[in-house]
C-alpha cells in the first residue's frame, strides 16, 4: 500500500528510482519481443490448425500461458505504478473436464470470450510499443554511456566512418571529447524520460488489458445471477426448515394441548385428580411450544434486534457472553435492514465459534462504517487455527453476504489469535 | 393491591386483567403503549405495574425505557416486566438502579398462576424476580474451572437459582422438600464459597447474588490485547 500511496504522489523521483525505472523498460521490451511475438505466433499457429484439429488439444494451454503473460502485466502495473488492472476473463482456462468434449466445450467458450481475443490484439500491439517504449531509456543511456567512457579513448580503433552524437565523423581528439558532454546528455535524458515511458507502457496495457465495459457489465450481470441463485436457494432452504421446525415443534404440541384440554373437560366431574393432572400437562405442553417458537423466531430476526437495532443487538451479544468481551461501535445511522440482519448473524456465528473452538479468555466486538462499507471485526485471543471450511457455519455466512457483495475474511493462523472481518457496501 | 398493566394485544391484556381481578388486585388502568403507560405510572403511583418490554408507537423497546424512565422519577417503582423473550442484558439494566421492586419474566411465567401471583406481590414489596432462564444463563456464563460457581454442589446451585429467582428460604424449603434449616446451611454455604456477605433481609440477599453473577467473569487478563 505505501509503494502505491508514494508512486501515486507527485514528486521528484530519485535517481535510484528512475534507474529502476530504466530496467523494468528493459523487462518490458525483453517480454514484448520473447512473450508477445513467440507467445502470438504460437496462438496464430493453433487458431490456424483449429481447422485439423489439432489446436483444440492445445489452445487451453496456449491461451492460459497468454493469460499468464497478460497477468504478469497485470502485476506489475500494480507494483511499479499502483494502477490497477482488473481481470476481464468470464472463465478460468483451468476449468472443464480433460477428456476430448470436455476439452472442446472449453475451447468454444474461451474463443467466445472477447477478452481472448483481446489478449490478442495487445500481443500483436505490444510487440512494437513495449519495444519501443521499454527499450528507448535503456538505449539512450547505453548511448550515452558510449560516449562518455568509450567514444573518446577508442575513437581511432573504431574507423572512419564513425562519430557521436552530433558530431560527424569523428577526425581528432577535440572532436571526440566532445562525445563526453553529449554522452552525459544522453544519460540524463534516458533517465528523464525512463518513468514517464514505464507508465505510458502501463496506460497502453491498461487500455488493452483491463475489462472493457461490456465485459465489466457482462462479468457483473454473472456475479449477480450467481449470488442470486445462491439467495434464492438459502432462502427457499430456510422457510423449509421454518415449515419442518413449526410441523414437528409448535404445531403438535399445540395439537397436543388442545387434546389434554379436552380430555380434561370430559373428566371434570368424575375425576379432578386426573383435570388437574391434565391441566398440568397442558402448561407444560404450551411452555414447550412457546421455547420452541422462541429459539425459531430468533433464528429468524431475533427480537432484540428488532428492539435495540444492530448497536444494540451485538452489546446483548457480548453481555450473554462467557467471556468478557469488549464492544465498540461507531455507526452514524442504521443500515438497511437485511444488512443489518446479515451483519448481526455474522457477529453471532463468529462469537459463538469463540465460545465454542477458541479456548480464548477475552474478546473484541468492533462495528463501523468507513469507505461506503459497513465493517465488523470479531476478535478472540484463542488458539487460532480456524478455517472457513471447517463445517464452522463461516461458510453459510459467507453466502449470504455474496447477496450484498460482502465479504467475510478470517485471519487464523495457529496459536491465534484469530480476527474474522466483515465487509458489506452500505450507505447510512 | 393497585396494578397498571400495559400490553398492546388486546387478548393478552384482557386476560391479564381478568387474571389478577380474579386474585384481588385491583387493576386501575391497563393501557396499550409506552407514553400512555409512562404518564399512568407516574400520575397513579400503583403498588406495582406489569409492562410488555415491547409496546407502540415503535413496537421497540419502549415498555423497558418507559419501566427505566418512571423508575428514575421515582425510585423503587415496583415494576414487572413480561416479554417473549429474556435477554441478560435487559436484565441488567432493570437491575442496575440496585432499588429493588424489580421483576423481569418471560410471559409463559403467567400459567403457573398462583406461583405469578407471588411474584406479582413479591415485587410490589420490593423484592426483585429474575426468571429462571436468566439465572441459568448467568449460572452457565459462570461455570468456569476458575470462577468459585464451579465448586458450588448439585444442591448449592439448585439453591442459588431459586434464590436468585427471589424466593424466600421459606418458599425454596417448600420446593425442595428440604427443612428450611437445611436450606439456610445451604444459603450460608453459597454466600462463603462466594464471598459474599449473608445477608438476613431477602431482597438484599437477591441483589447481592444477582450483582455477583451479572458481574463480567472472573477470568485472568488476557494473554494478548485484542485490537
Amino acid at each position: 500500500m505505501d509503494k502505491v500511496g508514494a508512486a501515486r504522489s507527485p514528486r521528484r523521483l530519485g535517481l535510484v528510482e528512475r534507474l529502476r525505472w530504466t530496467m523494468r523498460g528493459l523487462l518490458v521490451a525483453v517480454l514484448s519481443q520473447a512473450g508477445s511475438v513467440v507467445l502470438w505466433t504460437v496462438t496464430v499457429v493453433t487458431l490456424a490448425t483449429l481447422v485439423v484439429g489439432i489446436g483444440f488439444l492445445i489452445l487451453p494451454i496456449v491461451v492460459n500461458a497468454v493469460r499468464g503473460l497478460a497477468g504478469f502485466h497485470r502485476r506489475t502495473a500494480r507494483e511499479w505504478s499502483g494502477v490497477a488492472i482488473d481481470v476481464p476473463y468470464r472463465h478460468t482456462a483451468a476449468d472443464g473436464a480433460y477428456d476430448t468434449a470436455g476439452t472442446f466445450a472449453q475451447c468454444r467458450r474461451l474463443l467466445s470470450d472477447p477478452a481472448t481475443w483481446r489478449d490478442i490484439l495487445w500481443m500483436t500491439l505490444n510487440a512494437p510499443v513495449g519495444l519501443v517504449l521499454g527499450l528507448l531509456p535503456a538505449a539512450c543511456v547505453a548511448y550515452g554511456l558510449n560516449g562518455m567512457f568509450v567514444t573518446p579513448f577508442l575513437w581511432e580503433s573504431m574507423g572512419p566512418h564513425w562519430g557521436f552524437g552530433v558530431t560527424w565523423f569523428i577526425t581528432d581528439q577535440g572532436e571526440a571529447n566532445l562525445a563526453i558532454p553529449q554522452g552525459l546528455l544522453f544519460v540524463v535524458l534516458g533517465l528523464l524520460i525512463a518513468p514517464a515511458l514505464g507508465r505510458l507502457h502501463i496506460r497502453f496495457n491498461r487500455a488493452l488489458l483491463a475489462p472493457t465495459r461490456n465485459a465489466r457489465l457482462t462479468l457483473r450481470v454473472e456475479h449477480l445471477t450467481e449470488t442470486r441463485s445462491d439467495a434464492a436457494e438459502a432462502q427457499a432452504a430456510e422457510l423449509r426448515r421454518i415449515e419442518r421446525d413449526l410441523h414437528d415443534g409448535a404445531q403438535a404440541r399445540l395439537v397436543l394441548l388442545g387434546m389434554k384440554l379436552g380430555f380434561a373437560d370430559t373428566q371434570l366431574e368424575t375425576n379432578p385428580a386426573l383435570v388437574r393432572q391434565l391441566l398440568a400437562e397442558a402448561m407444560e405442553s404450551s411452555s414447550q411450544a412457546l421455547t420452541e417458537l422462541r429459539d425459531l423466531v430468533r433464528g429468524i430476526h431475533p427480537p432484540v434486534l428488532a428492539e435495540r437495532g444492530l448497536d444494540g443487538a451485538v452489546r446483548a451479544l457480548a453481555v450473554a457472553l462467557a467471556i468478557p468481551a469488549e464492544v465498540s461501535v461507531d455507526l452514524p445511522g442504521r443500515p438497511q435492514p437485511p444488512i443489518e440482519s446479515a451483519a448481526y448473524f455474522v457477529i453471532a456465528e463468529a462469537l459463538a465459534n469463540v465460545t465454542k473452538h477458541s479456548g480464548a479468555n477475552h474478546a473484541s466486538i468492533r462495528l463501523w462504517h468507513a469507505g461506503g462499507r459497513l465493517r465488523a471485526q470479531v476478535g478472540d485471543n484463542g488458539r487460532g487455527g480456524a478455517k472457513a471450511e471447517g463445517g464452522s457455519g463461516l461458510r453459510g455466512l459467507q453466502r449470504r453476504l455474496a447477496a450484498f457483495d460482502g465479504e467475510l475474511d478470517i485471519s487464523s493462523p495457529v496459536g491465534g489469535p484469530t480476527l474474522v472481518t466483515m465487509e458489506i457496501p452500505c450507505e447510512l | 393491591m393497585r396494578v397498571v398493566i400495559a400490553e398492546d394485544l388486546a387478548l393478552l391484556r384482557e386476560g391479564l386483567v381478568q387474571l389478577l381481578t380474579a386474585h384481588d388486585f385491583e387493576v386501575i388502568e391497563a393501557v396499550d403503549n409506552g407514553p400512555a403507560m409512562l404518564r399512568a405510572l407516574l400520575t397513579h403511583r400503583p403498588d406495582v405495574a406489569i409492562v410488555d418490554v415491547r409496546l407502540p408507537p415503535t413496537f421497540t423497546d419502549e415498555g423497558l425505557q418507559a419501566a427505566v424512565q418512571a423508575r428514575a422519577q421515582v425510585p423503587g417503582l415496583p415494576i414487572l416486566v413480561l416479554s417473549q423473550h429474556v435477554e441478560q442484558i435487559y436484565a441488567r439494566e432493570l437491575l442496575s438502579d440496585q432499588n429493588g421492586g424489580v421483576g423481569y419474566l418471560l410471559k409463559d411465567r403467567v400459567f403457573d398462576v398462583r406461583r405469578f401471583v407471588d411474584m406479582v406481590k413479591q415485587v410490589a414489596s420490593g423484592g426483585t424476580v429474575m426468571d429462571p432462564k436468566v439465572i441459568s444463563e448467568l449460572m452457565i456464563k459462570h461455570d468456569t474451572e476458575t470462577s468459585p460457581v464451579h465448586s458450588l454442589t448439585e444442591r448449592e446451585r439448585e439453591v442459588l437459582g431459586l434464590m436468585a429467582e427471589g424466593r424466600s428460604n421459606a418458599a425454596i424449603a417448600a420446593r425442595m422438600f428440604f427443612s428450611e434449616k437445611a436450606v439456610s446451611k445451604h444459603t450460608n454455604s453459597i454466600f462463603s464459597k462466594l464471598g459474599l456477605a449473608a445477608s438476613g433481609d431477602d431482597n438484599r440477599r437477591v441483589l447481592a447474588v444477582l450483582a455477583y453473577l451479572n458481574a463480567e467473569a472472573q477470568v485472568p487478563p488476557p494473554r494478548t490485547t485484542a485490537s
